[in-house]
C-alpha cells in the first residue's frame, strides 16, 4: 500500500466498486546489458466509473503499465485483475486507443469503426447505426464513406475513439491518444472526451505526459517516476463536472498544477523554477 | 481529381506516340539518305510491311509467348504468395526454403535456363518452368516483406479486439501486405516476360523469341524488328494489366500514392 496524504480519499472511494486491482506488478525486460525494470511494485485500485490519468515523463513505464492492464504485455511478477478476473489476455469489454490512430488504410471510416464488431463476429446490420451515431457524436457526420487518408490528424484520432467506443466497453484504456495532435485540436478532443465520459461514466485509464490534460480530465492522477518505473504519488482532483476549458484558469486548477509540478521537482524530473 | 489524372494520362499516351512516330520518321529518312543495307538496319516501313504481310504469323507466335508467360507467372503468384504465408508462420520454412531463395536470388536466373531443358525436356514446359522460376523471386521477397512489415501498434490493436489468428491474417496482414505484393507482381511480370523470350531463344519452335532466332538465321532483320515490336506491345499490355489490377484491388493505396507523389 502507498502511504500518502491521499489515504483518506482512498478509503472513501473503497465504497465504490473496485474494477481494476493491481498488486505488486513487476515488468522486467531482459537485454544484453542486463535487466531493465520497466515497472516495479505497482499497486493501484481503480473504481468502476473512475477517470484515472497516469502521468509521467517518457520512459517511466506508463505505456507499459497500460499495455499490461490491457493484456497486451505479460507481467513478470504480481497480478492485475479486472472485475475479479486475472488479466492473462486482452480482456472483454475493453476499448483501447493508441497514441497513433492505427486506422486501416484499406477501410472506409465506418468500416474502421465497425472493426471490433467484425472481430467479434457480430452482425454488421445491427452495429452500423451505432457506428454512424458515434461518428455524429464526434463531429464526423457524413465522413463515414471516406478513407482515412482523406482526413486530418485530429479527425483520424476521433475515428479511432469511435472505434474504441463501438461495443460500449465498460473500460477504456487510452495511451497518450492526443500526444501527436496540435494544441488546439487537443483542447477540443479533451473537451469531447470529458463530455463523453460525463455522460457514460465509463472507467477510463488515460496515459499522458501533459499535467494540464491530466488535471482537466481526471478524478485521480497517478504520478509515475522512472528508473525503475513506479508510482510516486497519487493526487485526487476535486473539481466540479462537467468541466469546460475555462476551468484551467481557476485558482483550484492552478493549485493542482503547482502540486503536480512540485512532485516532479522533488523527484528531480523537473528543474525547480525560480520563485 | 481523378478526372485530371486520367486526362493527363491520355496526354502522356499522346506524347509517347508522337515521340515514337518522330523517331520512326527520322530513322526512315536517315536509312534512305545514307542507303543503309536492309540486313543491317531495315527501314521502319519495311518492318511495318513485314508485320502487314503475315499478321497471323506474328499473332500466333505472340500468343505462344503470352500464354507461356501467363501460365508461368500465375503459378509463380499462387505458389509465391502461399509460400510467403508459410514463411510467416513457420520458422523452419523461413530458415530453410526462404533462406535458400534469398541466397539464390543473387544469381542471374536466366543462367539456369538450359537446366530446365534438361529437366523438363523440349516444348513449352521448360519455358513455363523458367518463367515460373524467374518470377517467383520478386513475388516471394515482396510478399514476405509486406506480410512482416505490420506496425506493432496494429498487431496490438487487433489483439486488444481479441482477434483470432485467421482474422489477423485476412483482415490485417494480407491487406497491409497488398501494396508490397503488387510491387513484387509488377517486377515479376517484367521478369516473367524476359524469361519466356530467353526460354524461346534456348529451346522452342514457337513464340516471338523463336521468330527472332529464326529470322536472324535468314538475315531477315525486318522480321526481327517486327518481332521486337510485337514484344513491346505484349510487354506493355502485360504491365498495364497488372497496373490496372492494382488500381482496382487496392485503390486506397494507389490514390494515396497519387496524392503524395502526384507528378509522374
Amino acid at each position: 500500500m502507498n502511504t500518502h496524504p491521499q489515504r483518506v480519499a482512498f478509503e472513501a472511494r473503497e465504497m465504490a466498486q473496485t474494477l481494476i486491482t493491481i498488486r505488486d506488478a513487476q515488468k522486467t525486460y531482459h537485454s544484453e546489458r542486463g535487466d531493465i525494470a520497466a515497472l516495479r511494485d505497482i499497486n493501484l485500485d481503480v473504481a468502476a466509473g473512475e477517470f484515472v490519468s497516469i502521468l509521467g515523463p517518457s520512459g517511466c513505464g506508463k505505456s507499459t503499465l497500460l499495455k499490461c492492464i490491457g493484456g497486451l504485455h505479460p507481467l513478470t511478477g504480481g497480478a492485475i485483475e479486472i472485475a475479479g478476473k486475472p488479466v492473462l489476455e486482452p480482456p472483454e469489454d475493453t476499448g483501447f486507443v493508441f497514441q497513433r490512430d492505427v486506422l486501416l488504410d484499406w477501410r472506409t471510416v465506418v468500416d474502421n469503426v465497425l472493426l471490433p464488431a467484425e472481430f467479434q463476429r457480430l452482425p454488421r446490420a445491427k452495429w452500423e447505426p451505432r457506428a454512424l451515431e458515434l461518428l455524429v457524436t464526434l463531429g464526423l457526420e457524413g465522413f463515414g464513406s471516406r478513407y482515412p487518408w482523406e482526413l486530418s490528424g485530429g479527425m483520424r484520432q476521433r475515428v479511432a475513439i469511435c472505434r474504441s467506443l463501438l461495443l460500449a466497453p465498460g473500460l477504456l484504456l487510452m495511451d497518450e491518444p492526443f500526444g501527436a495532435l496540435d494544441a488546439i485540436t487537443r483542447d477540443e478532443l479533451n473537451m469531447e472526451l470529458e463530455r463523453i465520459w460525463d455522460r457514460s461514466k465509463k472507467t477510463v485509464l488515460f496515459v499522458t505526459h501533459s499535467i494540464s490534460e491530466a488535471i482537466f480530465l481526471s478524478d485521480r492522477v497517478v504520478v509515475m517516476d522512472k528508473n525503475p518505473g513506479r508510482i510516486a504519488a497519487i493526487v485526487e482532483i476535486d473539481l466540479p463536472r462537467p468541466r469546460s476549458l475555462a476551468i484551467r484558469e481557476t485558482p483550484e486548477f492552478v493549485r493542482y498544477g503547482k502540486e503536480l509540478r512540485s512532485i516532479f521537482e522533488n523527484l528531480g524530473i523537473m528543474k525547480r523554477s525560480a520563485g | 481529381m481523378r478526372k485530371s489524372f486520367s486526362a493527363s494520362n491520355a496526354g502522356r499516351t499522346a506524347n509517347v506516340v508522337a515521340v515514337l512516330l518522330a523517331i520512326a520518321v527520322i530513322w526512315e529518312i536517315l536509312v534512305r539518305l545514307f542507303n543503309v543495307p536492309s540486313f543491317l538496319l531495315p527501314r521502319p516501313t519495311a518492318v511495318v510491311a513485314s508485320l502487314y504481310d503475315d499478321p497471323a504469323y506474328y499473332l500466333r507466335h505472340a500468343w505462344a509467348t503470352l500464354s507461356e508467360t501467363l501460365l508461368g507467372y500465375c503459378s509463380a503468384i499462387v505458389v509465391g504468395v502461399l509460400l510467403s504465408i508459410a514463411v510467416l508462420y513457420s520458422r523452419i520454412i523461413e530458415q530453410t526454403v526462404y533462406t535458400f531463395l534469398v541466397t539464390l536470388s543473387s544469381i542471374p536466373k536466366v543462367a539456369l535456363a538450359p537446366l530446365f531443358i534438361i529437366w523438363l525436356g523440349t516444348g513449352t514446359l521448360p519455358i513455363i518452368g523458367i518463367v515460373f522460376f524467374i518470377a517467383l523471386f520478386p513475388v516471394v521477397m515482396n510478399s514476405v516483406q509486406g506480410l512482416k512489415s505490420v506496425e506493432p501498434d496494429m498487431i496490438d490493436l487487433a489483439r486488444s479486439m481479441r482477434s483470432s489468428g485467421g482474422q489477423m491474417l485476412w483482415k490485417i496482414r494480407i491487406p497491409n501486405a497488398l501494396p508490397s505484393m503488387f510491387t513484387g507482381f509488377k517486377v515479376g511480370i517484367s521478369m516473367a516476360f524476359i524469361g519466356a523470350v530467353v526460354g524461346e531463344f534456348v529451346t522452342s519452335v514457337k513464340g516471338l523469341g523463336y521468330v527472332i532466332i529464326s529470322a536472324q538465321s535468314n538475315f531477315d532483320t525486318a522480321q526481327m524488328f517486327a518481332a521486337v515490336v510485337m514484344l513491346a506491345v505484349v510487354g506493355t499490355a502485360l504491365f498495364f494489366t497488372i497496373d490496372f489490377l492494382e488500381r482496382t484491388i487496392i485503390p486506397w493505396h494507389v490514390s494515396h500514392r497519387g496524392a503524395t507523389a502526384g507528378a509522374h
